[in-house]
């Protein structure tokens, strides 16, 4: 049992990174972004293909990085000077990095069994290998959060957030909403083409595969994320997108242990996403806000008030 | 400070749509100036006033704020120049974000952005006492986000963003429209406080005959993407809405038929 939750904590910590790059475009940017299923492959061959040929594993993370970033620039790049909508450019991108990580990986998967991993220097220092995995999980994504924080507090962070929330107002203060776009692709899409190349050297192989479905899997724990841990201010929304990510893991270990099949399980999550999107309206449905009559005239002649009066 | 010549705008060219919003509009400010740009639906002064601010393109014609030809600028680069408040409350300002942020925006307005802390302690100070002067209460919620702040706070808000790093040119297009009567005449009051302590140069547009009289030191009037009538000076002062609506009879050749703007 202990030993599950483990191996789901473990799985939760690298997946948090890219959860975390989801959240930027499709909470703070609000965009969802479909590069995520290619760049988080991308990552991980980028990164597999390097160690193989016996390069350091910490360099190969920094290339899988800015390969991951090139992603989100191109999505960037025809979302806003091509003017293709965000969607659109985003499966553009997806499906174009399909092709190109069968290129850089030469083959549908790359083994990456008794190659020197992220996780071999904690390994050495004697911790097992999902301690070791746990240890560098968590030092990358208290790295990432703090960074995060730091940064979207500066100038240019604020400049980002809000050009997510209203453009038009961005653009009268003299941003160019274009470049702030860009700019926040390339940082989520660099985050989740990290958290391939973790997840890569974790299970030991890269597949051109391992991204399908990995946009659902990041909204589910974005939106767990919130419900479950809130969102009183930027640190904490940050903390419950990574504890988010880790209760998903959990869910899934445990949904299997039950006796779920695993081909079942983009189904179940699909399911959980939709339930979850919905539940506003759902909520409205069964109990319909109430608002008096009195009130809602009051309203009424409070808005024509201005026009007419 | 504005120089405005020639200038023709058509929506939708070469359809069954196609619509001329502007023809050979040319309109001159001088530095101070506070004109009342005022007309009917369709009249053509919010294309006008969009024109300036970049966010539509002109088809002929050229646009200089301050000496500086703007007419090919991006709109996120003119802002350089501009404040500017919209008609819709919700427009001016981001909700999901806290009102010092907001501020802190503004205050910057056609500066680089790089990767200095987005709001110093200094300036919290500067906002408190900025935002006391509206006297609405404001100056504790720096922390709140815009979002839970009513229509009239919030379009007071814009007019003290727009107005907090000084712009050349000051655009209002129709910011009071969406206001309850009592909350316009607050938001009018402020605005009007704001260009004469600044000496801003300012173009607002207006539904409203009384207050197009009221404020500024100059009206013009537009009518089907023309300029009708340009009153400034002694004469402006000495206008009447009963005087307005017979030159603008006399002008067009047309009743003044816009139901919006008689029984403002």
């Amino acid at each position: 049992m202990l030993e599950i939750i483990r191996g789901a904590v473990s799985l939760g910590l690298l997946w948090a990174v890219m959860t975390i790059g989801v959240y930027i475009t499709y909470r703070i940017l609000n965009i969802a972004d479909l590069t995520v299923e290619g760049s988080i492959a991308l990552g991980a061959a980028i990164a597999a293909q390097i160690i193989s040929k016996g390069t350091n594993p910490y360099i190969a993370t920094g290339v899988s990085i800015l390969g991951g970033m090139a992603a989100g620039l191109v999505t960037g790049i025809l979302h806003t000077v091509l003017k293709i909508p965000a969607l659109l450019s985003g499966i553009l991108t997806m499906i174009a990095l399909y092709s190109v990580n069968l290129r850089v990986l030469g083959k549908a998967s790359l083994s990456l069994l008794r190659m020197e991993t992220v996780y071999t220097v904690f390994e050495r220092m004697g911790l097992e290998s999902s301690w070791s995995v746990i240890m560098l999980g968590l030092i990358v994504v208290a790295l990432v959060i703090c960074l995060l924080y730091w940064f979207f507090g500066t100038e240019l962070g604020c400049a980002i957030r809000a050009t997510g929330n209203n453009p038009e107002m961005v653009r009268a203060q003299g941003i160019n909403t274009n470049t702030m776009i860009i700019l926040g692709l390339v940082i989520s899409n660099g985050l989740v083409a990290f958290s391939g190349a973790l997840i890569a050297q974790n299970q030991s192989f890269a597949d051109v595969q391992m991204g399908t479905g990995s946009i659902v899997i990041g909204l589910a724990s974005v939106i767990i994320g919130e419900v479950l841990f809130g969102k009183r201010n930027f640190m904490m929304r940050l903390i419950s997108i990574a504890l988010g990510a880790i209760t998903y893991r959990i869910i899934i270990a445990f949904v299997l242990k039950l006796g779920m099949h695993s081909n079942d399980l983009k189904l179940f999550t699909a399911i959980t996403v939709a339930i979850a999107l919905s539940l506003p309206i759902i909520r409205n449905r069964i109990n319909p806000p109430r608002i008096s009559i009195e009130e809602s005239e009051q309203q009424a002649q409070n808005l024509n008030g201005g026009k007419n009066a | 400070m504005l120089k405005v010549s020639g200038i023709y705008k058509v929506f939708n060219p070469g359809t069954v749509n196609q619509k001329t919003a502007l023809r050979n509009v040319s309109i001159d400010m001088e530095e101070g100036d506070f004109v009342t740009l005022i007309g009917g639906n369709g009249a053509g002064k919010s294309t006008l006033l969009n024109c300036v601010a970049g966010v539509y393109g002109v088809d002929r014609g050229t646009i200089t704020i301050a000496g500086t030809d703007v007419t090919k600028m991006s709109e996120y680069k003119r802002a350089a120049f501009l404040g500017r408040v919209f008609q819709d409350p919700m427009m001016g300002t981001a909700s999901d974000m806290l009102l010092e942020e907001n501020l802190a925006l503004a205050l910057r307005r056609g500066q680089p952005r790089g990767l200095k802390w987005g709001i110093s302690g200094r300036e919290r100070e500067t906002y408190r006492q900025m935002l006391s002067q509206l006297d609405l209460g404001l100056e504790n919620r720096l922390h709140t986000k815009v979002k839970l702040l009513s229509g009239g706070q919030r379009q007071a808000i814009t007019l003290l963003m727009a107005t907090l790093k000084k712009p050349k040119l000051l655009l209002l297009d129709e910011h009071t429209s969406a206001l309850d009567p009592k909350t316009a005449e607050r938001v009018l009051s402020l605005t009007d406080r704001l260009v004469s302590e600044n000496n801003l140069t300012t173009l607002m547009v207006t539904h409203n005959m009384r207050d197009a009289i009221k404020y500024g030191n100059r009206l013009i009037m537009m009518h089907d993407g023309q300029v009708i009538l340009d009153i400034r000076g002694e004469e402006k002062k000495k206008l009447t809405v009963e005087a307005l609506l017979e030159r603008f009879g006399l002008v067009s050749g047309q009743e003044f038929a816009y139901d919006r703007v008689l029984l403002s």
